[in-house]
């Protein structure tokens, strides 16, 4: 993976800048020394490292704002992070960079039932903003799989999902406003507990923009009263294309599950020895979930069942008690940790129109046995969203390279059916290479453009998103 | 009037241009203003290129008449869940509304506190860019993170950024019945405590709304419940025991009435044929009650349980008048009928504004659309 090599005026600067953010920075709050900015060397994305110049740990917005406006006069690159869960690499460091971590910025400023919303500081972490509003009976939808470690931060910088959107969108939809910082240390509000922009969406382009157009330092998130109830129905089919076909039934027959989880043989087999969850040994298993009271949630299963019997599920099981639909939940959950006791994995996330589905699994096998390298794919089907586990040996050389190629087909196809490289985790650096395979230059060149307007020096996490060679030319003009 | 008939035709017009642009759909939203320049219609751009209801996914040329992309999913049991207003009644204007101008102007009605905007459903767009560049952003699937959203950019730009060409939307199934139910005789505080108490139980109200004069005088809350007959029926009889502490709450099960309710208020129908300014107002709920009292002389319809104010003051009243009473609360305040077209954007933070300006200026460098729209000075 290439990074922009780093400026050796600025490693040659690092005791002036060292100075000045100790000067607004209390002494616990500015790591430099090598063996402790290691911490911050990489993200979720393990294989790659680059321990930063030094990491700031900032506790206000003042010192978030002094941070930025010291880098932006001396021409320090910022990489922003919230818990480091990306991954994409959206949190990678280079060299010559400083990390700006928001992790202790994690508290909760406001909470108003009658309104609806929450407002928090960014570092706080995604399951904690629920933890802040259940006992009242209100959660905030957007759950992640890395919900109890990433931030709100991240979620709002990479437009995070989950398993529930169908139902109730992505960040951007659940998020009201921000206080963002931008790289001059000017500090802005976007949107607030009021809907809709005056003016132009600002807060819409910000959520998803990797921490390249400020940092957001507070996020005011809509809050939602829990549902009277859920539960889920598991099914067993034997062919990939029957599943889909039936995903596609259940929509249009217009029932709105909260969730609809697809997982494949590959995926079923290690997730049941893991987790011993008892599923069927089939080869496509659908996890349909629905909600409200104990009659409405009968009413929809009733349909759904009802089209799931014309499709012949080989395993048709309606969850009746708290345990059962534990134990149907029990091996999605475990998947990541499934994969994880089989080998090394790198997991994808591009999305695919729902109607491609069958036509996509039959590629995947198929490239999986040109490239030797075993696939497994759990996914929300509902809305297209795939996670292909690509299944490799990161001991074996050659594997990780053979398994980033593999990555890069089926992402490709996926753009080739219709859908897009990243649904929820972000282009950060894993995706960057690949963004001309989904857009033409003048579509990256107005969004280079979009950073040119916010941070005209090109210094907020430089290296992402954008490939290197598009984003040469707005970096040196920076300069 | 030109009329371009391919985004290729467009585009070359765009690049060829050696004067400003006045950007329309249909031209029955003309919200601030005026706008010198060339008319430029997006009505050539029309029909729908994809649907698929099993995907919940749409795609159509951006003048696209709404009427038509409503019957297409009418006949597959859906629709556009964010409820777009038709201005046509509130402003007197005629003319066919179109897709492409529901984006640009970024409209939804009472189902946007449940469902959500006209921009949470805009998945991708098309548009022309101020040098005639095709530009392409999103796609026309449901979750996309790859680069950076100006989807929600270009929507409820006015046009002033781009010309949309093509849009991709997400649509949701239709629901079979609907039912409302009203409280009467409340005032306006009261009224905006009872539609959060609606809004915040687990009975996913789908409009919330209160007329302060009702049809004899009389304040009537209304709330709606969506879904299959068994489903509103249970809902609406615990949501008329939640609220039962604030009066006897009436429930209307015809699904049909209940309908022409509620386009009523998307389209502020009170409003329609009576003279004065009328103003948008979004403000947080709780502030909705206060805001108003704020105003002389003003008549008021809150829908999204007091987010939204629709603003009736007498003609000719001062812009500045209405926006004061936003002052300490927050929120926006945008003139939709009458009044100073020139000020109807609400004023923005210096610096916000600048990074307004510094958008325009990359998106349209020669400041051919809708130049002087939305307060940007190019």
């Amino acid at each position: 993976m290439e990074m922009p090599r780093p400026n050796p005026d600025i490693l040659a600067r690092k005791p002036q800048l060292l100075a000045r953010l100790s000067g607004v920075l209390p002494s616990d709050a500015l790591i430099s020394d090598p063996a402790e900015t290691r911490a911050y060397e990489c993200d979720a994305l393990t294989a790659y490292k680059c321990p930063p110049l030094a990491a700031v740990l900032p506790s206000s917005t003042q010192q978030v704002s002094d941070v930025l406006r010291i880098c932006h006069e001396m021409g320090v690159p910022v990489v922003p992070r919230g818990s480091g869960t990306s991954l994409a690499g959206g949190a990678l460091p280079t060299e010559d960079s400083v990390i700006l971590g928001v992790a202790r910025l994690n508290q909760v400023l406001e909470t108003d039932y009658e309104n609806r919303f929450i407002r928090v500081q960014s570092g706080r972490t995604n399951l904690s903003v629920t933890g802040a509003v259940e006992a009242d009976g209100f959660f905030y939808a957007p759950d992640p799989s890395s919900q109890l470690a990433c931030a709100i931060a991240g979620n709002v910088a990479m437009n995070s999902g989950g398993a529930h959107c169908l139902k109730y969108g992505v960040t951007t939809n659940n998020l009201m406003g921000v206080t963002m910082v931008l790289m001059d240390g000017t500090v802005i509000e976007l949107g607030g507990a009021h809907l809709d922009a005056a003016g132009y969406d600002l807060l819409g382009l910000v959520c998803g923009s990797e921490g390249q157009l400020g940092v957001v330092i507070e996020a005011t998130l809509r809050i939602l009263h829990k549902p009277e109830g859920a539960r889920p129905v598991l099914m067993g089919f034997d062919s990939n294309e029957v599943a889909g076909q039936c995903v596609s039934d259940i929509i249009k027959a217009g029932v709105l599950p909260v969730a609809i989880e697809f997982m494949d043989r590959p995926c079923i087999r290690a997730c049941e020895a893991f987790a011993r969850a008892g599923y069927p040994d089939c080869e496509a298993l659908l996890i349909v979930e629905v909600e409200g009271s104990d009659a409405e949630i009968d009413e929809q299963l009733e349909t759904i069942m009802e089209i799931a019997h014309s499709h012949n599920p080989v395993e048709l099981r309606q969850s009746t008690s708290a345990e059962e639909s534990a134990r149907i939940w029990l091996g999605r959950k475990s998947a990541f940790g499934a994969m994880g006791q089989i080998n090394d994995y790198m997991c994808l996330d591009g999305t695919i129109p729902v109607t491609e589905l069958p036509y996509v699994l039959r590629r995947i096998g198929e490239m999986s046995g040109e490239f030797g390298l075993d696939v497994a794919n759990v996914f929300h089907a509902g809305d297209g969203n795939m996670h292909p586990l690509i299944l490799f040996d990161a001991n074996k050389p050659g594997d990780l390279e053979r398994c980033e190629a593999l990555g890069a087909e089926i992402l490709k196809l996926c753009v080739e059916v219709g859908g897009c490289l990243t649904g929820e985790h972000g282009v950060g650096i894993e995706k960057r290479d690949l963004m001309t395979d989904q857009y033409a230059p003048e579509d990256l060149e107005i969004q280079m453009a979009v950073k040119d307007v916010f941070d005209p020096k090109w210094l907020l996490n430089p290296a992402k998103v954008f490939p290197l060679a598009a984003s040469e030319a707005h970096r040196i003009a920076a300069e | 009037m030109l009329i371009p008939q391919t985004e290729a035709e467009l585009a070359a017009i765009v690049a060829e241009a050696e004067g400003p642009f006045h950007v329309q759909g249909g031209g029955t939203r003309p919200i601030g203003g005026p706008v010198a320049g060339m008319p430029l219609s997006t009505s050539g751009l029309s029909g729908i290129a994809l649907y698929e209801p099993g995907a919940l996914t749409l795609v159509a040329g951006a003048g696209t008449p709404l009427a038509e992309i409503e019957q297409v999913l009418a006949a597959e049991g859906q629709r556009l869940a964010f409820e777009p207003m038709d201005h046509r009644g509130l402003l007197g204007t005629e003319g066919v509304p179109t897709i492409g101008g529901v984006f640009a102007a970024n409209v939804s009605g009472p189902r946007r506190i449940q469902a959500g905007a006209a921009r949470d459903f805009l998945l991708g767009v098309r548009f022309v860019d101020g040098r005639g560049q095709v530009v392409r952003n999103g796609g026309r699937v449901m979750k996309n993170v790859t680069g950076y959203d100006l989807v929600k950019l270009m929507a409820g730009s006015y046009g002033t950024l781009g010309v949309l060409t093509e849009v991709a939307l997400k649509v949701l199934p239709d629901t079979a019945t609907a039912a409302t139910l009203t409280l009467t005789g409340l005032d306006d505080g009261t009224a905006i405590r009872v539609m959060a108490r609606a809004l915040g139980s687990p009975f996913e109200v789908t409009g919330v709304a209160h007329r302060p004069d009702g049809p004899e005088g009389v304040p009537l809350t209304l709330l709606r419940l969506e879904g299959t007959e068994r489903s509103v029926a249970y809902r609406a009889a615990e949501m008329a025991r939640l609220l039962a502490a604030f009066g006897e709450v009436q429930i209307d099960h015809d699904t049909a009435r209940t309908r022409q309710t509620w386009q009523g208020i998307r389209d502020v129908k009170p409003f329609h044929g009576v003279s004065g300014d009328v103003w948008r107002l979004s403000v947080k709920p709780s502030d909705a009650a206060g805001v108003v009292a704020g105003i002389s002389s003003a008549r008021a319809l809150y829908d999204w349980a007091g987010g939204l104010i629709w603003v009736l003051v007498p003609e000719g009243t001062a812009a500045g008048d209405v926006r004061a009473a936003l002052s300490g609360v927050g929120g926006h305040a945008t003139l939709i009928r009458g009044g100073e077209r020139d000020a109807a954007f609400h004023p923005l933070d210096p610096t916000i504004e600048a990074l307004q300006c510094g958008l325009r200026q990359r998106f349209d460098p020669r400041g051919l659309f809708n130049f002087g729209l939305m307060g940007v000075a190019a």
